[in-house]
């Protein structure tokens, strides 16, 4: 087999690929229903509801894409610009750490909360600073560098957990005092659980589609991830564009870390991010790596670990059907797009 | 310093170093055959998870140990045949079918655990392999308790040496080396450069699982959750380390689980007492990072790994 | 009729076509190949000959009409079942790999996956290399090896599997005068012992010099069957183009100014490739500088080091008599240095990008923006302008650029690098693959720069369009560069001699 471009997909074609490969993640979804013993409908159903079936529902389904919104974002900059930044998880408990470090009064002052969020994005930043430089100044990979920054950074957390940062009023479980009233995130609306690193989120996923499709830098990431030997051609300074992206995306992952300690939790814990950075690589890649779709699909999978959650105490389907149907969806997806621009032929 | 002397010269220090090596050797292995064809794998963390977790799962179902292995090998290779066939033929990147895949097979680890053990709370253990007594040599006095290993632990230096036979004496070998590097050349000589990289991935992704397989089945007689632990990654780092030969490769292993025999013995020193435990921990890690440093320019890197190959490229 | 006519037929292609969307590369072509005989298969870049080529050797599966190999059908997409009938093919891009030696890449895919390797390999390569004089040594990496071993290499491989039919691809492009003829004496050899071969090639006296037969391709069709020794290259030529040729040709001028001028410039070797050795160049202005030299000699590293992208190792770059402090692309592009590069799929366009970010992607940030902010309308504007005033056929300024044919690409490449009115050209290969159309209005751009004052160093590996546009001629040669030749001070035989190498021992000291 050869795969043979086509010139100008139809709209049938680059619409009805991509709906496919949804369909066929129902599919497997009801698939896995059946392997699990329960009424494939019934399960899809209680997914649903689960994950939008009431206000608290919707509620906890937009709480749950917060986060996500924010490492899909980190992770669509990034891979625009082929930087395989797999490392949000990292750079997610980076700002976790400073929004504990400003949070819990060593800063009193009605500017904590921008404050604690703008040191947050820089920690975020620095920490994938390094494996860009070593990919640009030495081609080291940068996929297997922040990946590996993952587990280092989670035995920091487990470190501080323990030793500076360590909540007296514990009991023994690792967790960090709690932030000082003034610099949590309050709620958008009092009284319904949702705070405003939500809003927050929708906002950077403005900004940053601003920057993509306004800006020069916006325009020379793009031209740097489709082909950088002609970015270095065209007189781009191709490394320092890299570099920024990768400022843009670490700063972006760490305030999802930051949202998640100064709006939900109040404080750090080891379980913070039940894999909000590998998730957001999901999130990125269903959107095609635009930011204002990060949004759509940060809900959208956000609602099914939500109403998977439910439906697996109701129908006894393991719940990690969740991460199933993410990944399955994830190769699915890559599969269609490719297949919206090349067809199979023979020979 | 006395202190690490006695570490280092110790038997059952030598046994826990050949002990965490074997699992890497296997999916460094496995890694490395894969790359060699020109595809990076970063399905392997994931592979390790579903080798362990089928392995394990297979003998507590009733098989025998080494069906065990065998039902971990297919399951891997399973997963091989999805990254290969999205990879190779449809020549998607690499990057994101690997993470794909890695989560795909994590999942479903997780998924068939909860599915089969509902109720469970702590995972049941198994009879594991035990350590082979070879006449003779297990009666030496030193080396007898350094090599006193399980039968797995030998069929993975077995396959370390197979590994290097078939890539540099056979014509096999010849050709997976080939289609590394310019797999147009591989298709001028008239070889499949399709059937090749993904004969390469579904066999390299088997040796993986067989890697982790052996933590279920060898080391912990048991299976949990976050068990593989970033050893794929840490594979990964290994073969760039070994700069993409097998010898170069498992000596690479064995140093790394040196290191990480000896972090664990630390932390019972007074170093333990001073630093922190997760320190130590993270060792391996940073170890990984400096290996990729310390060889980025010196790599010889197949150069057409990651590159795509589409026959009718106009 | 050539003496050949009544030997037995090897090979016979029958209504080949074959077609990628709409373009049909291959329309009904047929062909016969004799025992002991030379063919050529003569035509413009595009004409089909490589698709046909491709098809008779596997890599495509024609959409109608047979292959057969010593009367026996060849079954279609299959280059396994084409080298086991005896066919043998010589890309025009090698097919080696650079990590293996020269015997391993000849055996590669020689003896079934599943089997151990037999004795007896290294002595026949030896054996062939003698008889077929094809001298290259079995244990060497072929990554280190010059283009020509590296062709001789191509060679083994076929004649190691007892091929009985040669294809060689435009096999002298990469070739010095006196190499081709080196590689003529290796195919008179073959063609003695009973071997045939196809000859594809767009230069006309090579075809004249070694073919019996000649077969000419046009968009697609045969346009014509000829007998070599019944014909002269006039008469070729004009089946080839279909009609007068006509290229622009470049009278003489009196020359301006030095505007750049490379001193002692040197750049350290790449693996095979060589880095300049010591090179004095200067530009000047209203002057055509003409680059010759076989491919691989150094030509890339000088590209670069004008273009901006690399640094001299050593030595010194001037711009109209100052030296240069920092040196970039961007750096060349503010200081009125305008680039068509070798590869404009690679280098010279993004693919994806649309015809406006294509045509902006060097004026951005001076020409199209405000404080980091793009202005898009301006960029469509200039785009637009690009497509009315060079001709670009396309749908519209919206258009990925993947979408057009090589010339038009080309076209908007130049539009873009013509636009900010350069004083310094560099045109790296600008007409390669090109159609004859699109050649004669790259080049008279070129010329039109020139007559405006600007200068202009042209590189390319065409002896003839060197020889038809430049002022100067510099002949590169293992990363050494000769001294300007006036124009028509030297003929095509001397220049060679250059491109060999073989005259630069008594120049070192001039």
């Amino acid at each position: 087999m050869r795969l043979e471009t086509i010139a100008n997909p139809s709209a049938a074609r680059r619409l009805g690929l991509p709906a496919l490969a949804l369909a066929a993640t129902l599919a497997v979804a009801m698939a896995l229903a059946l392997v699990g013993g329960a009424n494939p409908f019934a399960v899809l159903g209680q997914i649903a509801t689960g994950a939008l079936g009431s206000k608290l529902a919707v509620l906890e389904t937009l709480n749950r894409a917060t986060p996500l919104i924010f490492t899909g974002l980190a992770v669509a900059v990034a891979f625009r610009a082929k930087l395989w930044n797999i490392g949000a998880e990292a750079q997610l408990y980076a700002g976790a750490i400073l929004a504990v470090v400003l949070g819990t009064g060593a800063l009193a002052s009605p500017l904590v909360l921008p404050l604690s969020a703008l040191a947050a994005m820089l920690a975020g930043a620095a920490l994938l600073l390094g494996p860009v430089l070593l990919k640009t100044r030495l081609g080291v990979d940068e996929v297997v560098t922040t990946l590996l920054l993952n587990f280092i950074m989670l035995l920091l957390v487990s470190y501080l957990l323990e030793g500076p940062m360590k909540d007296p009023m514990g009991m023994g479980w690792p967790k960090s005092t709690p932030l000082i009233p003034e610099a949590r995130l309050p709620r958008i609306v009092e009284g319904l659980r949702l705070h405003w690193g939500f809003a927050l989120a929708i906002i950077a996923a403005v900004v940053v589609w601003v920057i993509q499709t306004r800006t020069t830098l916006g325009f020379e990431i793009r031209a740097v991830g489709q082909n950088p030997e002609a970015a270095r051609f065209a007189g781009m300074p191709v490394n320092a564009v890299l570099v920024k992206t990768a400022l843009l995306s670490g700063g972006l992952a760490a305030l999802a870390g930051w949202s998640e300690v100064a709006g939900l939790k109040g404080h750090l814990s080891l379980d913070l991010s039940p894999g909000f950075g590998y998730t957001g690589i999901i999130v990125a890649m269903l959107a095609l790596l635009h930011p204002l779709g990060v949004v759509v699909t940060a809900i959208f999978v956000a609602g099914i670990f939500v109403g998977s959650d439910a439906m697996s105490r109701a129908a006894g389907v393991p719940t990690y059907i969740a991460d199933m149907l993410m990944a399955v969806a994830l190769l699915f997806m890559v599969l269609a797009i490719l297949l919206t621009r090349v067809r199979v032929v023979r020979g | 310093m006395s202190e690490i002397v006695d570490i280092l010269i110790s038997a059952s220090f030598w046994a826990a170093v050949i002990r965490i090596a074997t699992p890497l050797i296997l999916a460094t292995m496995g890694e490395l055959i894969c790359e060699r064809a020109g595809v990076l794998n970063l399905g392997i963390e994931g592979i390790m998870v579903i080798g362990a977790f089928a392995g394990w799962m297979a003998v507590y179902q009733g098989l025998p140990l080494w069906g065990g292995v065998a039902v971990a090998m297919g399951a891997g290779m399973l997963f091989g045949l999805l990254h290969s066939t999205l990879t190779v033929p449809f020549g998607l990147s690499q990057h994101v079918v690997g993470l794909g895949v890695t989560l795909l097979a994590t999942a479903s680890a997780s998924f068939a655990y909860r599915l089969m053990l509902p109720e469970v709370t702590s995972p049941p253990k198994i009879e594991p392999f035990q350590p082979l007594h070879i006449p003779s040599l297990s009666d030496l006095p030193w080396a007898g308790e350094a090599l006193s290993q399980t039968a797995l632990t030998w069929t993975a230096f077995a396959v370390a040496g197979l590994v290097a036979w078939v890539l540099y004496r056979t014509p096999l070998g010849l050709a997976v080396r080939a289609v590394g590097e310019n797999p147009a050349a591989v298709e001028a000589q008239g070889l499949s450069v399709t059937g090749l990289r993904m004969g390469a991935v579904i066999v390299g992704s088997g040796l993986m699982a067989v890697g982790g397989a052996f933590l279920t089945l060898s080391a912990f007689s048991s299976f949990f959750f976050e068990m593989v632990n970033g050893r794929g990654w840490i594979c990964i780092a290994l073969v760039v380390f070994g700069a993409w030969k097998p010898g170069k490769a498992v000596l690479g292993a064995i140093l790394f689980a040196g290191f990480d025999a000896l972090q664990i013995r630390l932390q019972q020193t007074d170093l333990g007492a001073v630093l922190p435990y997760q320190l130590f921990l993270a060792l391996p890690f940073i170890l990984s990072i400096l290996a990729l440093i310390l060889m980025s320019r010196r790599a010889e890197v197949p150069a057409s790994l990651m590159v795509p190959y589409n026959k009718g490229e106009r | 009729m050539s003496q050949n006519a009544g030997a037995e037929v090897v090979l016979r292609l029958d209504r080949i076509t074959k077609s990628f969307g709409a373009l049909r590369a291959n329309d009904a072509v047929s062909l016969t190949l004799r025992r002991g005989e030379v063919v050529a298969l003569l035509g413009e870049n595009g004409a089909g000959k490589t698709t046909l080529m491709n098809i008779l050797f596997g890599h495509y599966v024609a959409d109608e009409g047979v292959v057969e190999v010593f009367g026996a059908p060849l079954p279609p997409g299959n280059p396994r079942a084409a080298l086991a009938a005896g066919v043998g093919m010589v890309h025009q891009h090698f097919t080696l790999a650079g990590n293996l030696t020269v015997l391993d890449n000849i055996r590669l895919g020689t003896e079934s996956l599943w089997s151990r390797w037999h004795a007896g390999a290294r002595e026949k390569v030896q054996r062939l290399s003698r008889d077929f004089g094809l001298a290259v040594h079995p244990d060497a990496k072929v990554g280190r090896l010059s283009v020509g071993e590296r062709q001789r290499v191509e060679i083994l491989k076929a004649l190691y599997r007892d091929a009985r039919v040669l294809i060689l691809d435009e096999p002298t492009a990469v070739l010095t005068p006196q190499e081709s003829e080196a590689l003529f004496a290796t195919l008179r050899k073959a063609t003695a012992l009973g071997l045939s071969i196809i000859f594809i090639s767009h230069k006309l006296h090579e075809v004249m010099a070694i073919a019996d037969r000649c077969v000419v391709l046009r968009h697609g069709r045969v346009v014509g069957e000829v007998d070599t020794h019944a014909t002269d290259k006039a008469a070729l030529a004009a089946l080839m183009v279909g009609g007068e040729l006509s290229l622009p040709r470049a009278e003489a001028r009196a020359p301006g100014p030095v505007l750049m001028q490379l001193d002692a410039v040197s750049t350290p070797d790449r693996g095979a490739a060589p880095g300049l050795k010591a090179v004095r160049l200067s530009l000047r202005a209203g002057q055509i500088t003409g680059l010759a030299g076989v491919s691989g000699n150094g030509q890339a590293a000088l590209a670069e080091i004008v273009a901006g992208l690399a640094l001299p190792g050593s030595g010194a770059i001037s711009l109209r008599g100052s030296p240069v402090a920092r040196w970039s692309p961007g750096e060349a592009l503010a200081r009125g240095v305008a680039r068509i590069p070798e590869d404009r799929h690679h280098q010279g366009s993004i693919a994806d990008f649309d015809l406006t970010e294509n045509a902006v992607l060097e004026g951005y940030k001076t020409r199209f923006s405000r404080r980091g902010w793009m202005n898009w309308r301006a960029a469509r504007g200039f785009a637009e302008g690009i497509i009315r005033d060079y001709d670009v056929r396309c749908p519209g300024p919206e258009t990925r650029i993947r979408l057009l044919s090589g010339g038009n690409m080309q076209k908007l490449i130049l539009g873009r690098a013509m636009a900010p009115g350069p004083e310094i050209i560099l045109a790296n290969q600008p007409v390669r693959g090109l159609d004859v159309g699109a050649i004669a209005y790259v080049q008279g751009q070129l010329i039109a720069a020139r007559d405006r004052g600007a200068a202009v160093l042209l590189i390319s590996e065409d002896l003839d369009e060197i020889m038809g546009l430049s002022d100067v001629i510099h002949v590169m040669s293992q990363g050494r560069l000769s001294p300007g030749f006036a124009r028509g001070t030297m003929t095509a035989a001397e220049l060679g001699l250059w491109m060999a190498g073989q005259k630069f021992g008594d120049s070192d000291a001039a």
